[in-house]
C-alpha cells in the first residue's frame, strides 16, 4: 500500500523542516519527501491546508484493560487515541491485575496488536501490585516490551523504596515515572488546598504534598544516577524544582496535561462537578500561568492527557465518592492548537516536540523523522477546523472529559501508523 | 413579599433580606412554640423526608418537632439503615424517594455536597441539614436569631468563632452569614484548626490569641472541640487547649460587659468552657440556640414549602 | 399594579359613620362589654379593629381588650397566595371564655374567617365568636356570615375590593377596580403597591 500526501505543510523540528511539500509513503516507511511528487499506484491524497507531523505519542495514557473494560479497553483506548491524532500511547500499569509482570505487559502488547488503532507502549508498576513495598520483576517486563517503570496513581511513601527500585532497574536503561503524591500531606485530599477546599469544605491537596515527592525523587535520580520523569506537574514550585535539576544536569524530564494548564480550581464551584476532581488536583490560575510558561520555555518537556475514563455512573456521586481523573486523548491537540499555538505561546514547531519528539525520546521508542527510510508513523491535523468538543460524541468508552462543551479550534484528519491509515478524514480505521 | 428561594443549601445564596425575613418569621412562631397548643396547620398534607446519612440526634430531633409543630407528615430515612450503605447510590436513593412523592428533603450527610446533589435528583424542596464540612445554613440562622434576639442587630457587631473553624461546617455557613447581615468576624484557634484561606470564607481577622481578641468581642462563638477526632490530634492535649482557648471565670474579666456566648452544642465541660461560662445567667446563649433552632426552622420550612415559588407574586 | 379603574363606593365620612354604627351594634347585641375583646386580621382588620376600641369606649367608657391575629399559618391556600410577610400576632390576654370580635376589612370567599378561627381556637376556648366586617361583597366559598357589616357591596369575581386606610396609605376609603389579568384579590399591601 502506497500513499502519497500532496501539498501538506510539513514540520519536523527536529530536521529543521517548516515548508509545504509532499510525502510518498511505501510499506511501512516513508519513501520520499520532496516538491512535487508523483507515485504510480499510490492513494493520492491532498493535504493542502493541513499540517503533516512526526506521529503524536501520549506517554500516560489509562487505557484500563485488563480489568476495568467497562471503562475502557485497548479497542476503544486506542481508538480514541487515533481520533485524537495519536501514533502511540504509553498505557499505565494500574490495570486488574497490576502490570508489575512479564504477563500483564505480553498481553498489552498482544492485544493491541489484534485490535489496538494505534501502537501501544505498556509501562510496567516499579513496586509489585503498586503497593510501594517491594521490586516488580522489572527484566521480564522489559524483556515483553515494557518501556518505562511508573507507580502511576500513587506516589510511593519511603524514600528508600524509590532509591532501591532506581538502583536495581536502571541496568535497564528505562526511565522511571513518578506519581508525586505524599500522603502523610495529601491524605484523603480532594481538590486544591486553598480557595477551593475552604469554600467547598472538602479535604484539601496541598501543593507541596506535590513537591515533597518532585524534591525527593529528584534527589534519588541525583544518588542513583537513574533517568526520572516526572508526570502530570501542576505546581509553579514543583517546576522551579525541574528546571533546577535541568540546569544542574541530572537526567530529569516533565509532563503537563492541558487540564492543568487550561483549567483551575476555579471550575470547581458550589455544584460540586465531579469531572474535575483529577489527581494531582487543578491548582490555582498562577499555577497554570506558570505551567504555560515552562511549556513555552522547555522546562516542560511533553504533553500527556493522564486519559483517565471512568462510567458515568461511578462520576455520579458524591465528590467524595467519585473517582479521580478525566478523558484527554481526543481533545489533547485541539486544547493546544487553541490555547497556546493560536495565542502565539509557542508555534508549531515546539508543539510537535512537546507531543512526538520528547515523548518518544523520553520512552526510548523508535524516532519519527519525515525523510526517507523513517517509519511512516504520521499525524495530519487541520488547525483551522473548528469543532465542538463532545458534540459527535466520543470514541471513547466514557465521556468523563472536562472540556465537554468548549468550542475548540484543530483538529487530526489522518493518522498513518507503520504506513498503515489509522484516522481517515476524521475517521477511525 | 415573596420568598424566591426554592432550597435551603447554600447560605451565600440568601441576601440580608431574606435572612431577615427568615428571622422575622422565626419570630412569630417563637409565639407559637410559647402557646399551650404549640401547632398550626400550615403544612398539612405536605410530607418530608428527613434523610439523615450520618448519626444526628440534635438536628433531626429539632427538624422533626418543627415539623410537626407545622402540622407537617414527616418520614425519618437513614442513619445506620440507610441504602447508601447498602451500595445504593444517592441519587438512586432519592429517586426511591421520589416516588413516595413527597414535598420536601432535609438532608444530612457526611460528604460535602450531597444537599446539592439531592436537589439536582429530586424536584422536592431541598434543607441541607449538614453536609460534610461545607455547609449548616439553618445552624447558622438559629445562631444569627439567638444573637439577634440579644443584640437587637447586626451593623458592626464584632463576633469570635473559637476552635475547630477548618473542620467545621458551622463556620461554612455562619462566617459567610454573619459577613452577608454586616457583622466583623475573628476566627480564634491554633493553625492546625485553621482553613487553608480563612479569607474565602469571610473572615476578617485570623488570631491564635484568645486573650488578645476577647477584650473586643460582642460574641464569643464556641465551637465544639470534637473529642471524638483527636487521633493525630491538632492539639497536644484537652489541657492545653483549655488552658489556650477555654472560655472560663478567670478569663471573662476580659470580656465587655454586654458580651454573650454561644455554643452549638453538645457542650464539654471543661474543655470549650468551664461550667461558670457554661451556665452564666447573663452571658450564656446556648439554651436559647436550642429554642431558637425549632422556632428558625419552622421559619425556614414555612417559608421554602408554604407559597414560594408558585409564579403568583404580585 | 394590579388593578385599574378604582371606583369609591365609600368614601371616608361613609366608613367613620359604619364603624359607629357597628361599634354601637357591638355593644347593643353583647348588652354591654363584659368579656368582650376585639380582634382584627392583619393587615386591614387590626386598624379597623383599634377604631372600633376607640368607638366602644366613646359609647360605654370601657376600654376593651384588642388583639391582631397573623392567620398565615392557617390559610389553605398557599398554593393561590404568595409567600406572605408575616407579622406577628399579638392577644396579649387569655381568650378562655371571652366573647370575640372578630374583625376584617372585606368579607369573600369567608377562607380566610376560617382560618382565624382555627387560629383563635388553637390560642383557647372563648365563650363565643361574632365577625365584624366593613364590606361584604359576596362569592362566599364557606358557610360563613357576618354579624356586623358596614356595607353590602355587589361584586363580580373579575372585580377587586380594597380598603384603605389614612394610618397606612394616606387615605381612607373603600375602592372597586378591575381585576388586571393574573392580578391577586386581596388586601392592598401596606406602604402601597
Amino acid at each position: 500500500m502506497a500513499f502519497l500526501l500532496k501539498s501538506a505543510h510539513v514540520v519536523d523540528p527536529v530536521l529543521g523542516i517548516d515548508r509545504v511539500t509532499d510525502v510518498l509513503i511505501e510499506g511501512e516507511t516513508i519513501a520520499r519527501v520532496g516538491d512535487d511528487l508523483a507515485a504510480d499506484g499510490a492513494e493520492v491524497i491532498d493535504l493542502f491546508g493541513k499540517y503533516l507531523v512526526p506521529g503524536l505519542v501520549d506517554m500516560h495514557v489509562h487505557l484500563r484493560d485488563p480489568g476495568q473494560e467497562y471503562k475502557e479497553d485497548i479497542e476503544s483506548g486506542t481508538r480514541a487515541a487515533a481520533k485524537g491524532g495519536f501514533t502511540g500511547v504509553c498505557a499505565m500499569p494500574n490495570t486488574d491485575p497490576v502490570t508489575d509482570t512479564g504477563a500483564v505487559v505480553q498481553y498489552v502488547k498482544t492485544r493491541a496488536a489484534e485490535v489496538g488503532h494505534c501502537r501501544v507502549y505498556p509501562s510496567g508498576a516499579m513496586t509489585r501490585g503498586l503497593k510501594g513495598e517491594a521490586l516488580s520483576e522489572m527484566g521480564d517486563m522489559v524483556a515483553r516490551g515494557a518501556v518505562a517503570f511508573t507507580d502511576d496513581g500513587r506516589g510511593i511513601q519511603d524514600a528508600g523504596m524509590v532509591r532501591t527500585c532506581m538502583d536495581y532497574g536502571k541496568m535497564f536503561g528505562k526511565v522511571f515515572m513518578s506519581h508525586c503524591q505524599d500522603n502523610s500531606l495529601v491524605g484523603e485530599g480532594q481538590v486544591n488546598e486553598g480557595v477551593a477546599s475552604t469554600r467547598l469544605g472538602m479535604l484539601g491537596w496541598p501543593a507541596e504534598g506535590e513537591e515533597v515527592q518532585i524534591a525527593r525523587d529528584i534527589q534519588m535520580a541525583r544518588l542513583t544516577g537513574a533517568r526520572l520523569h516526572i508526570q502530570h506537574i501542576t505546581t509553579a514550585r514543583g517546576l522551579a524544582l525541574v528546571r533546577a535539576a535541568k540546569e544542574e544536569g541530572l537526567p530529569v524530564t516533565c509532563e503537563a496535561t492541558p487540564h492543568h494548564l487550561f483549567l483551575t480550581e476555579d471550575a470547581i464551584d458550589a455544584t460540586y462537578p465531579t469531572v474535575y476532581k483529577v489527581n494531582p488536583p487543578l491548582r490555582t490560575a498562577e499555577d497554570a500561568r506558570v505551567l504555560a510558561q515552562g511549556v513555552a520555555d522547555g522546562t516542560v518537556d511533553a504533553i500527556v492527557t493522564d486519559h483517565a475514563p471512568h462510567a458515568a455512573w461511578e462520576k455520579a456521586r458524591e465528590f467524595a465518592f467519585a473517582p479521580f481523573g478525566m478523558t484527554g486523548l481526543e481533545t489533547s491537540l485541539a486544547l493546544m492548537i487553541t490555547h497556546l499555538v493560536k495565542p502565539g505561546i509557542i508555534g508549531y514547531g515546539r508543539l510537535v516536540e512537546l507531543m512526538s519528539v520528547k515523548p518518544r525520546e523520553i520512552l526510548g521508542v523508535e524516532p519519527v523523522r519525515i525523510e526517507a527510510g523513517a517509519t511512516a508513523d504520521l499525524t495530519v491535523f487541520d488547525p483551522e477546523i473548528s469543532w465542538t468538543v463532545g458534540a459527535d460524541g466520543y470514541e471513547s468508552k466514557s465521556d468523563n472529559c472536562g472540556f465537554d462543551g468548549e468550542a475548540l479550534t484543530g483538529r487530526a484528519t489522518d493518522v498513518f501508523v507503520g504506513g498503515a491509515r489509522t484516522l481517515a478524514d476524521g475517521v477511525v480505521c | 413579599m415573596a420568598f424566591k428561594h426554592k432550597h435551603l443549601i447554600d447560605i451565600t445564596e440568601y441576601s440580608d433580606a431574606d435572612i431577615m425575613q427568615i428571622l422575622k418569621t422565626a419570630q412569630a412562631f417563637s409565639q407559637v412554640n410559647e402557646r399551650a397548643i404549640k401547632k398550626v396547620p400550615t403544612l398539612k398534607g405536605k410530607t418530608i423526608v428527613n434523610m439523615f446519612n450520618e448519626p444526628s440526634t440534635r438536628t433531626r430531633s429539632s427538624f422533626e418537632l418543627a415539623e410537626k409543630r407545622l402540622s407537617a407528615d414527616t418520614m425519618n430515612f437513614g442513619g445506620s439503615s440507610t441504602s447508601t450503605v447498602k451500595g445504593e447510590s444517592l441519587i438512586d436513593t432519592v429517586m426511591t424517594l421520589d416516588a413516595y412523592k413527597i414535598d420536601c428533603i432535609v438532608v444530612r450527610d457526611k460528604h460535602a455536597g450531597a444537599p446539592y446533589m439531592v436537589s439536582q435528583a429530586s424536584p422536592a424542596v431541598v434543607i441541607d441539614a449538614g453536609d460534610g464540612k461545607h455547609q449548616h445554613p439553618t445552624q447558622a440562622l438559629l445562631d444569627l436569631y439567638s444573637i439577634w434576639q440579644r443584640k437587637g442587630s447586626f451593623e458592626g457587631l464584632r463576633v469570635g468563632i473559637v476552635g475547630d473553624i477548618g473542620h467545621s461546617r458551622v463556620c461554612g455557613s455562619l462566617v459567610p452569614a454573619l459577613k452577608i447581615m454586616g457583622a466583623e468576624v475573628t476566627l480564634v484557634g491554633p493553625g492546625t484548626l485553621m482553613p487553608a484561606r480563612p479569607e474565602v470564607l469571610g473572615a476578617d481577622r485570623v488570631s491564635a490569641h484568645l486573650d488578645d481578641v476577647l477584650p473586643d468581642l460582642d460574641v464569643v462563638y464556641m465551637l465544639r472541640v470534637q473529642m471524638e477526632r483527636l487521633e493525630g490530634a491538632p492539639f497536644p492535649s484537652i489541657r492545653e487547649y483549655h488552658e489556650l482557648y477555654g472560655l472560663t471565670r478567670r478569663r471573662e474579666r476580659l470580656m465587655r460587659p454586654d458580651a454573650i456566648v454561644c455554643h452549638p452544642g453538645p457542650i464539654n465541660r471543661g474543655v470549650e468552657f468551664d461550667s461558670y461560662m457554661a451556665d452564666h445567667p447573663e452571658r450564656s446563649v446556648i439554651l436559647d440556640q436550642v429554642y431558637a433552632g425549632i422556632c428558625v426552622r419552622m421559619a425556614a420550612l414555612f417559608l421554602l414549602l408554604g407559597g414560594a415559588d408558585n409564579g403568583l407574586s404580585a | 399594579m394590579g388593578t385599574t379603574n378604582p371606583k369609591v363606593i365609600m368614601d371616608e365620612t361613609a366608613v367613620q359613620r359604619a364603624l359607629t354604627r357597628i361599634a354601637h351594634e357591638i355593644v347593643e347585641r353583647n348588652e354591654g362589654t363584659d368579656d368582650l375583646a376585639i380582634v382584627g386580621i392583619v393587615t386591614r382588620g387590626d386598624l379597623l379593629a383599634r377604631h372600633l376600641v376607640e368607638r366602644v369606649r366613646g359609647v360605654e367608657g370601657v376600654e376593651v381588650p384588642l388583639g391582631s391575629l397573623d392567620i398565615s399559618f392557617y390559610r389553605d391556600d398557599f398554593d393561590t397566595h404568595f409567600a406572605p410577610e408575616v407579622h406577628a400576632t399579638n392577644i396579649p390576654w387569655d381568650v378562655d371564655g371571652r366573647r370575640i370580635v372578630l374583625v376584617d376589612d372585606i368579607l369573600y370567599t369567608g377562607r380566610t374567617i376560617r382560618a382565624a378561627l382555627d387560629a383563635i381556637m388553637d390560642m383557647g376556648r372563648p365563650k363565643s365568636i361574632e365577625l365584624a366586617v366593613l364590606v361584604d361583597r359576596g362569592h362566599r366559598e364557606l358557610p360563613i356570615s357576618p354579624d356586623f357589616v358596614g356595607k353590602n357591596v355587589p361584586s363580580s369575581k373579575g372585580e377587586n375590593v380594597r380598603l384603605y386606610m389614612t394610618e397606612v396609605d394616606g387615605r381612607t376609603s373603600v375602592e372597586i377596580s378591575e381585576l388586571a389579568p393574573g392580578a391577586r384579590i386581596g388586601s392592598a399591601p401596606l406602604g402601597g403597591e
